[in-house]
């Protein structure tokens, strides 16, 4: 619609605001307040300092950002976190299933109360989480003792931040696959089982396509939280350097040796892969949903 | 009602299962944090915060979310107002955008000020010609924790006022109500507690935030570290008590948010909440 569609504009009972190119006209008041206001603070806190990161790399020229990048060090804490935060995140699908599932087809005593308790890793300050879970898998710790046993240094070692990953994760996936779950047709796994399916074949040919997306959709979202985390692993993790040291640490170390420029492009390097990642997932639900449907 | 357990056999198997993640990822975790915090008794437990330091620390995470929640509530509202109740073009960009912190490292949420106004940053050296701190001092902290923390009122509210529509708001039009009567009379009413979780969210996270804080901060004791910092330092010096009992406090914090947050989005959704998320 263009404003010459609307000659009785300029003499409704309401003034109407002029309306630009890019917004449709509304009765209401207050959008270059609003829009300004947000404009203006986005600016401010969110794009002029990501201008900052994104260019202040380049002062290294693009063969320093690149040996910046490779050095063995860096390279290494790169590695580990995106590799860790990948195994985590897949890892967390089937126990975000599991807990998911538990908690939409069983009642049983305390069921809400562990519903409550999915949140806890969003609630629960990092750093905070950090030190229990470092007190409860260190040798020393209840859980940390019993995994001694079997020979497994839990804290400590990169499978203490694996842990602290998994934790970070968890709520994620079970929280998209939840409410599907919770919405699942019942009558279309009953229609199945008539049909001869077994539980097996109605899990795997059934439900796990409905589900699939929101999945999806979990595992990515934990994984792009696990790259970035830093509170809840850097006390769990030993980080001894080109073993257990993670990305966002290194970072916290170039900028203590204010290498400025190297901590820019390891942060750099992190945003675009997550972003990419996201968006990656992003697509790949959405492909499979128009399958789903289809 | 249907029956809810549909495979008698795994059924207690997988509960079994449920419960044994939970427990190991999530329950133990906190229960620990209350037996290291009270292991050597109550009263240890209460001299840490008679430590200096350790108030120190809770006044300046205190006045740093008394800074950060406000603007970035009002920014919430006025974002959630400019996105729920207009059409423009652009608008999944923006809200993008507000999402962005959301997906960048807590840790890179604190780098990019440094970057700016660190000791090398772009206006670092105008900072020390007129003696101005940034890094390393209060507002570095505010800045790190309002990035970090600035989805948090504008996630609550855009799709409860993308859902109430504005019907309402334009009819107070047509009674010739002015803006800021409409946004009190008429919009207010119907957000407060989708706004109060918000709020509440936003303030757990802000008193709550490590990654970013640490790198702006400068570590200094009694001066520069909040208390998520005051822990790290505790912990470091093997005060394990002293950092468990800091802990207890922020613990009680998040646990109260939760509970808090679980009952108002009930009020005004039903809806389980997709905002603590991050």
């Amino acid at each position: 619609m263009s404003a010459e569609t609307w000659p009785g504009q300029a003499r409704a009972l309401v003034p109407v605001p002029r309306r630009g190119r890019w917004r449709e006209a509304s009765v209401l008041p207050g959008f270059p307040l609003a829009m300004g206001l947000t404009l203006a603070y986005l600016g401010a806190i969110v794009i002029v300092p990501l201008t900052a990161l994104a260019l202040r790399p380049w002062e290294l020229g693009l063969g320093g950002v690149w040996s910046e990048l490779t050095d063995p060090r860096v390279l290494a804490s790169l590695k580990l976190s995106f590799g860790i935060s990948a195994l985590a995140a897949l890892v967390n699908a089937p126990l975000g299933l599991l807990i998911g599932w538990t908690l939409t087809r069983y009642e049983f005593p305390g069921r809400r109360l562990l519903d409550a308790a999915v949140d806890l890793p969003f609630a629960l300050p990092t750093a905070v989480a950090g030190i229990a879970l470092t007190a409860l898998y260190a040798p020393t710790g209840a859980l940390g003792a019993l995994a001694a046993k079997l020979g497994l240094k839990t804290a400590y070692s990169p499978l203490g931040i694996f842990i602290a990953l998994l934790f970070i994760g968890l709520p994620f996936v079970v929280r998209q696959v939840q409410p599907i779950l919770e919405d699942f047709d019942r009558e279309v796994e009953e229609a199945a089982s008539t049909l001869g399916a077994s539980p097996r074949q109605r899990f795997l040919r059934v439900m796990l396509p409905a589900i699939g997306p929101a999945l999806l959709s979990g595992v990515g979202l934990a994984f792009a939280r696990a790259v970035g985390e830093y509170g809840s692993v850097i006390f769990i993790a030993g980080n001894l350097p080109m073993h257990s040291e993670i990305a966002p640490l290194m970072i916290v170390i170039k900028l203590e040796e204010y290498d400025y420029a190297g901590a820019a492009a390891i942060g750099l390097v992190m945003l675009v892969i997550s972003f990419g990642t996201l968006a990656a997932i992003n697509g790949l639900q959405l492909a499979l949903a128009r399958r789903g449907r289809a | 009602m249907t029956p809810r357990v549909h495979l008698p056999g795994f059924a207690p198997l997988l509960l079994l299962a449920s419960v044994l993640v939970m427990s190991g990822l999530i329950l133990m975790p906190l229960l620990v944090v209350g037996q290291e915090a009270f292991s050597k008794g109550l009263t240890t437990y209460l001299a840490t915060f008679q430590d200096p330091d350790t108030q120190a620390a809770i006044r300046l995470t205190l006045v740093v979310a008394a800074i950060a929640v406000p603007l970035n509530a009002v920014f919430g509202v006025a974002a959630a107002w400019a996105i729920a109740k207009f059409e423009f073009r652009g608008k999944s960009a923006l809200m993008a955008l507000i999402d962005l912190p959301f997906s960048m490292s807590p840790v890179v949420s604190g780098l990019v000020w440094v970057l700016l106004f660190g000791a090398q940053g772009w206006l670092g050296p105008w900072l020390i010609d007129h003696d101005i701190k940034i890094i390393f001092a209060t507002t570095g902290l505010v800045l790190a924790t309002i990035t970090v923390t600035l989805p948090f009122v504008a996630r609550e509210l855009i799709p409860l006022m993308q859902d109430q529509g504005s019907d309402e708001e334009a009819a107070a039009v047509t009674l010739g109500a002015g803006g800021f009567t409409i946004f009190r009379r008429v919009t207010l009413p119907n957000i407060r507690w989708a706004l109060l979780a918000g709020v509440l969210l936003c303030n757990a996270r802000a008193m709550g935030e490590f990654g970013a804080v640490s790198v702006v901060s400068g570590k200094i004791r009694g001066l520069t570290n909040t208390l998520p910092l005051h822990i790290e330092a505790l912990y470091n010096d093997y005060d394990f008590v002293g950092a468990f009992a800091a802990a207890s406090l922020l613990a009680s914090l998040g646990l109260v948010t939760l509970v808090a947050k679980t009952a108002l989005e009930w009020r005004y959704s039903g809806e389980p909440a997709r905002n603590l998320r991050r």
